[in-house]
């Protein structure tokens, strides 16, 4: 077979498509995963209700389409409730946790899991919802009709992530919680309230999972489960891009999502999942510190 | 913004406080005290709970009994940031420099409180750049990248954007070379003719009895002796005895 057969043979088209297609899955993700790494880098505390999070604000912006009609106002709505959602959970069940064993925050966030699921499940019910995108427009890639609305996605997820990057770097509160996580006790002594910098953090991720939700919304069902499958893609992706690390999580969210997209062209998409299980293995095992952060010295 | 202490009051004391880390039992009974803008020097082989009890008036370990007051009011039990927003500066032993934070930043982490104006803040700055020149050059680049000289003057301009009424310095001079120790030595001066008291916790005995005016000997979490430093420079004995110098 010479080279000319074998070029031939790379479906071109079908890459390129999904090139498309992960980076729009790889910045929803990047989107709940850097309020999970957030979380985990300021309190050492793994949220396992971040994907409730995400669905309750999928659900919100459900229920404020329904009353006003408004994609944008649904979104942020619910990025707000939740945001406050988030404050008050972790002024209830997690401050009062902070400096325990890490086992008792794990059972915590994961009993809210729990907690916020069948709430939902009471609530709305089992039947999928949907949220009517803003837009409907289409595009031709190849042989596709390709909406706009993903690419849309694509860029909100990314100015939202860009937004809190910049707030981190400049703000007054931004600068609070870099000096958290990084000494939290002499954060403390440098008279930054610790417990609200907490609190304002786990408000801060909850209301990214939230605005997640809802932009995710459009392209599946919401219901009371949805959180569930990207909250596992979101762990994997923390632990790849090296726990606590921002930069780190976006690249692995990418990274991740395009290697399942480039995946799911010869399997399926359920299959391609296991892309993402074998780079978590093959990070633990090669490069435990993650794989987008500089070699520790 | 805090009442401003009563002049008869001492600025912090500590009365009979017994602090533990876990079920180690550190400070034994341990009362001190140090006034208004003076230096307090705070001796003591190692392990013996001196930066414990730098801790416990910083609230950073709260005390199981006894008391701590900062000028005059009960302060034991408030967290960290209340107290040092009342005007307790802390330079740990370690530094503690934010790392990935620059300089800028790391000083920020003090500056950025309620009611302080941005001109107010500019003077902090103009200061600790004026006491600390490198620091200006260094602004912006990570406190991890500094040499630990520097370090250590990162730590005291920090904790002097508090504007502190005192700073608790732990073993400030500890492995710096001799001209940074001087360089220490000097501020420690500066901060008292701008009416900062000092409680400073050192193993360089020359240079603690040197800049304060009182000292405090520590032994196995309990105060042995308690001096004035010109005392102590005459007598060797009390050195010798706890210090073994």
């Amino acid at each position: 077979m010479g080279i000319e057969d074998f070029l031939a043979a790379i479906p071109w088209e079908k890459i390129i498509i999904q090139t498309v297609n992960g980076i729009v899955t790889g910045m929803i993700l990047a989107l709940i995963a850097s309020g999970l790494t957030l979380i985990f880098g300021i309190m050492d505390v793994v949220n396992f209700a971040h994907g409730e999070l995400f669905m309750l604000g999928a659900y919100i912006g459900v229920v404020v389409m329904a009353t006003s009609g408004s994609f944008w106002l649904a979104l942020v709505i619910a990025t707000l409730v939740i945001a406050l959602l988030g404050a008050a959970l972790q002024i209830t069940t997690l401050r009062p946790l902070l400096g325990r064993d890490p086992l008792t925050t794990i059972l915590a966030t994961f009993g809210l899991s729990l907690v916020l699921q069948n709430y939902a499940l009471w609530q709305f019910g089992p039947v999928a919802r949907k949220i009517q995108e803003p837009f409907t427009g289409y595009f031709t890639l190849f042989y596709l009709e390709y909406p706009w609305y993903r690419l849309l996605i694509a860029a909100l997820s990314a100015g939202i992530i860009g937004a809190f990057w910049l707030f981190l770097k400049y703000g007054k509160y931004g600068v609070w919680i870099r000096a958290t996580t990084q000494d939290r006790v002499m954060a403390q002594a440098m008279g930054i309230p610790v417990p609200w910098v907490h609190t304002g953090a786990f408000a801060i991720g909850a209301g990214m999972a939230a605005a997640s939700g809802v932009l995710f919304g459009p392209l599946v069902g919401v219901n009371h489960a949805m959180g569930v499958d990207w909250i596992l893609k979101a762990f994997i992706v923390v632990v790849v891009g090296g726990m606590g690390s921002l930069g780190g999580s976006i690249a692995a969210s990418i990274f991740i999502s395009l290697l399942e997209a480039y995946a799911s062209i010869w399997v399926s998409p359920a299959q391609a999942v296991i892309v993402s299980f074998v780079v978590l293995i093959l990070t633990l095992l090669f490069r435990p510190t993650g794989l987008f952060v500089p070699t520790p010295k | 913004m805090s009442p401003d202490p009563k002049p008869m009051e001492p600025l912090v004391a500590l009365e009979d406080v017994h602090t533990y880390y876990g079920k180690s039992h550190i400070l034994h009974g341990v009362s001190l005290h140090v006034d208004r803008g003076e230096v307090v020097g705070l001796l003591g082989r190692n392990g013996v709970g001196k930066s414990t009890t730098l801790k416990t008036i910083m609230g950073l370990v709260h005390p199981n009994r006894g008391k701590v007051l900062f000028a005059g009011s009960p302060v034991t039990g408030l967290p960290a940031h209340k107290l040092a927003r009342l005007g307790i500066g802390y330079v740990p032993e370690d530094r503690r420099i934010f790392r990935l934070l620059t300089v800028m930043e790391n000083l920020r982490t003090g500056l950025d409180r309620h009611g302080v104006t941005e001109a107010r803040k500019q003077e902090l700055l103009d200061k600790a750049f004026a006491y600390f020149p490198v620091l200006a050059e260094r602004r912006n680049q990570a406190g991890g990248t500094l040499s630990g000289g520097e370090q250590q003057m990162l730590a005291i301009a920090r904790a002097m954007m508090l504007e502190p009424k005192i700073i608790l310095l732990d073993e400030p001079t500890e492995g710096l070379m001799p001209r940074m120790v001087s360089q220490i030595r000097q501020i420690i001066d500066v901060l008292r003719r701008d009416g900062v008291a000092i409680l400073l916790v050192e193993q360089n005995v020359p240079l603690t009895l040197e800049a304060s005016e009182r000292v405090y000997i520590m032994e196995k979490g309990v105060v042995r002796h308690h001096a004035a430093a010109s005392d102590l420079k005459v007598n060797d004995a009390v050195i010798h005895q706890y210090l073994g110098v």
